[in-house]
């Protein structure tokens, strides 16, 4: 599934993220493919808030719609 | 091969100096050690190209550099190719992180690390991460990553001794890889340092270049090995988390969430209002412009000025007239800019400081992605309402061409300045509720309607956001003290010939009759097309100088409630002030300031002549009002709705993190 379709409080694990630049500053976060985090929270259209440990990242809707996830 | 470590800033160094550079993540509180390195006598320079200052000072022999906070090395955006060229440029890096933060923050650490240099890590806010219940083992810590490890809580100068007396014990520390190790080994044999070779293998196009190489297609490859090692050490050295959400984590999710969030940025934007809008703009500014810049400082240099130049002179009156460069240039920077800039910069520090500005971006990403921006346009758009020149500079920190220009375009269109706001203000609180919502509805429909079509319009695709929500903090005074000085004082050294030249411009273009030329020329439209007095072009024409000019010049008018309206309309969507506009051309090419200078003329005409036709379809004002308000919003509903439905997918970029 797209994470723009993950749920508020789903633990998923990352699967493909689309652009170069963007697995890149994942990568820097710790949030990648192939990282299971928690969707923290969900702003309706708008971001989604992701969770891993203590770092958090939001992620724009529009890139959340390009990033496959599976729940895990 | 020297000339292939300069950072591009002329620091006089000793002989036998050091460079020891200052590095980490954005927020880890690098200044403090900073200042405690150094003490009281620092240089600041601007970095070339950027908008950003490099601070450096005397350590004995040495200088300490600090630079940007950054969460990584490459070329993703200016803070980061600073941070690399200074990097890769230092003897010595102390690299300071926030032991909340490692798995974010060590990564930084290791890619330092394979740079070659030596390092000596300092693991500030152990109280923090001792309060949240993280054991960060630092004696395992400096052993995996082969370099010095000092716990410090720098805001309470603990640790800062040591980590003075420690760092000659600095060194280079444990590649992430012996995969890398290979690497780097092979590249290092044709460049002139390990830091350049590993920088050319991640791909970083300058750094190849400056070689004659191409740049590295391993940059993933390598990124994943040091995220590897990363997530191990950090398995290794942390332990006891507990997992609970404490009040400042609750308050960060708030800040976020719409139903809590807009309320929260409302108060936010009434305690900014009454600071700035009330208290700076007028209190302050009543004493700095007029009790002291108009009152005391203009008339001792006209009286300076006299025994030289005759005032009356064309000389006189492009130093010492109604524009003088001598005069009102430094009346409206020092009386009236420079209060207010500091009150903007103050809020926009504490902010920063406090991790509410990724917040508030993530808050408003969802409306701004609807014309064609992501969450972090809210910063120079936030800072337009206190000047738009400042505005239109700082839109460099957004993602992508087009995003500038759409934010640089709606800034110079839509948002009045605080001078200007202060005018509009004035003059709306007298004519009630009506009025003020017809006034409010159609500004915000023009700038949706513009942004909307300028998305569809300019080729490409905007970046989106992806953003670091760091923890939230109260924000530390000296902190925002230090940040708000040198952002204003920068600021108002970029501005300040601007608003010179822009005062002279204004001042030739009066002694040679084009302004009373412009005058006659816009009369037929002021009177025919808005329905108001001749003289309404005057304001116009003084809104060029000074969009609170041309506010003011309309109050003078005694226009009835609706044309005042209409003229208010009208002067908010007029071109800015010429000193944005000077930005304008200094920040974009000509043609683009060209079009947008136009467009904004263009649009503010039209909205003006549109607004006084749909209400003078009708005899009661009220009526005419309301019926221009729907009007407005269906435009705008109608123009998003277009708009969705010619979206086709194009290929993307992303926007910079941080």
């Amino acid at each position: 599934m797209l994470l723009a379709d993950a749920k508020k409080g789903q633990t998923i694990k990352i699967l493909s993220i689309p652009n170069e630049i963007v697995r890149a500053q994942a990568i820097r976060f710790g949030i990648s493919e192939g990282e299971v985090v928690t969707c923290d929270e969900l702003i309706p259209a708008g971001p989604v808030i992701l969770k891993k440990n203590r770092q958090e990242i939001a992620v724009g809707h529009g890139l959340a719609k390009e990033i496959l996830v599976e729940a895990v | 091969m020297a000339h292939c470590h300069e950072s591009n800033i002329k620091i006089d160094l000793p002989e036998h100096g050091r460079k020891i550079v200052l590095a980490g993540n954005p927020n880890v509180g690098k200044s403090v050690f900073f200042n405690a390195l150094t003490g009281m006598y620092v240089d600041v320079s601007n970095y070339p190209g950027t908008t950003l200052d490099i601070s450096y000072g005397r350590f004995g022999e040495d200088i300490v550099i600090d630079t940007p906070g950054v969460y990584g090395i490459s070329s993703f955006n200016d803070e980061e190719r600073i941070a690399r060229d200074v990097i890769l440029s230092a003897d010595i890096v102390v690299n300071v992180v926030d032991a909340v933060h490692l798995e974010r923050d060590l990564f930084l650490t290791q890619q330092i690390i394979d740079t070659g240099v030596p390092v000596i890590v300092a693991l500030n806010m152990i109280d923090d991460a001792k309060r949240q219940g993280i054991k960060v083992d630092a004696d395992l810590l400096e052993h995996l990553l082969g370099v010095p490890v000092i716990e410090t809580v720098a805001v309470q100068g603990i640790g800062l001794e040591e980590v003075k007396n420690s760092i000659n014990k600095a060194k280079p520390g444990i590649i992430s890889h012996s995969e890398l190790q290979q690497l780097l080994t092979k590249m290092h044999a044709r460049v002139a340092s390990q830091g350049e070779a590993l920088l050319i293998l991640e791909g970083a196009p300058i750094i190849a270049e400056r070689h004659g190489l191409k740049p590295g297609q391993h940059r993933e490859d390598i990124y994943l090995m040091r995220r590897q090692r990363v997530n191990d050490i950090v398995g290794h050295v942390i332990s006891e988390v507990k997992e609970g959400t404490d009040f400042k984590t609750r308050l960060g999710r708030w800040m976020i969430t719409p139903i809590t969030g807009i309320p929260i940025l409302i108060a936010m934007l009434y305690i900014m209002y009454q600071a700035i809008g009330v208290f700076v703009a007028q209190t302050v500014v009543g004493i700095t412009e007029e009790t002291i810049m108009q009152g005391m400082y203009e008339p001792f240099i006209r009286g300076l000025i006299s025994k030289v130049v005759d005032l009356d002179s064309a000389l006189g009156y492009i130093l010492a007239g109604e524009f003088g460069v001598l005069t009102m240039t430094v009346t409206y920077v020092l009386g009236l800019l420079m209060p207010l800039v500091v009150g903007f910069y103050l809020f926009l520090s504490a902010f920063e400081d406090s991790g509410y500005l990724p917040r508030l971006a993530a808050l408003t990403d969802r409306l701004l992605n609807k014309v064609g921006l992501n969450g972090r346009a809210i910063i120079p758009l936030i800072l337009g309402f206190g000047c738009v020149t400042l505005a239109t500079v700082v839109t460099r920190l957004l993602g992508s061409v087009r995003e500038r220009q759409i934010a640089i375009f709606l800034l110079a269109l839509a948002i009045p300045c605080s001078a200007q706001l202060g005018v509009i203000a004035g003059m709306l609180a007298g004519l009630g509720g009506t009025y003020l919502a017809l006034y409010v509805v159609v500004i915000v429909s023009v700038m949706a309607i513009v942004g909307t079509l300028l998305n569809s319009v300019l080729p490409g695709k905007s970046t989106d956001l992806l953003i670091d929500l760091p923890p939230l903090r109260l924000p530390r005074i000296n902190n925002v003290l230090k940040k708000t000085f040198t952002k204003s004082f920068s600021f108002l050294k970029e501005a300040t010939p601007l608003f010179a030249i822009g005062a002279l411009l204004i001042s030739v273009m009066d002694l040679t009759g084009f302004l009373g030329a412009v005058q006659n020329f816009l009369a037929p439209i002021t009177v025919g097309w808005l329905n108001l007095p001749k003289e309404a072009a005057t304001a116009f024409v003084m809104g060029i100088v000074r969009r609170d000019f041309g506010a003011a010049g309309l109050s003078d008018l005694a226009l009835d409630p609706m044309s005042t309206i209409v003229a208010l309309i009208t002067i908010t969507l007029f071109v800015p002030c010429i000193a944005a506009i000077l930005v304008l051309f200094k920040e974009r090419n000509k043609k683009e300031a060209a079009i947008m200078w136009l467009g904004s003329l263009t649009i503010a005409f039209l909205v003006g002549g549109i607004v006084n036709k749909l209400t003078g379809m009708f005899a009661s004002d009220v009526s005419g009002s309301w019926f221009t308000i729907f009007v407005f919003i269906g435009l705008a509903g109608l123009t998003s709705v277009v708009a969705k439905m010619k979206k086709t997918p194009q290929v993307k970029t992303v926007s910079q993190e941080g």
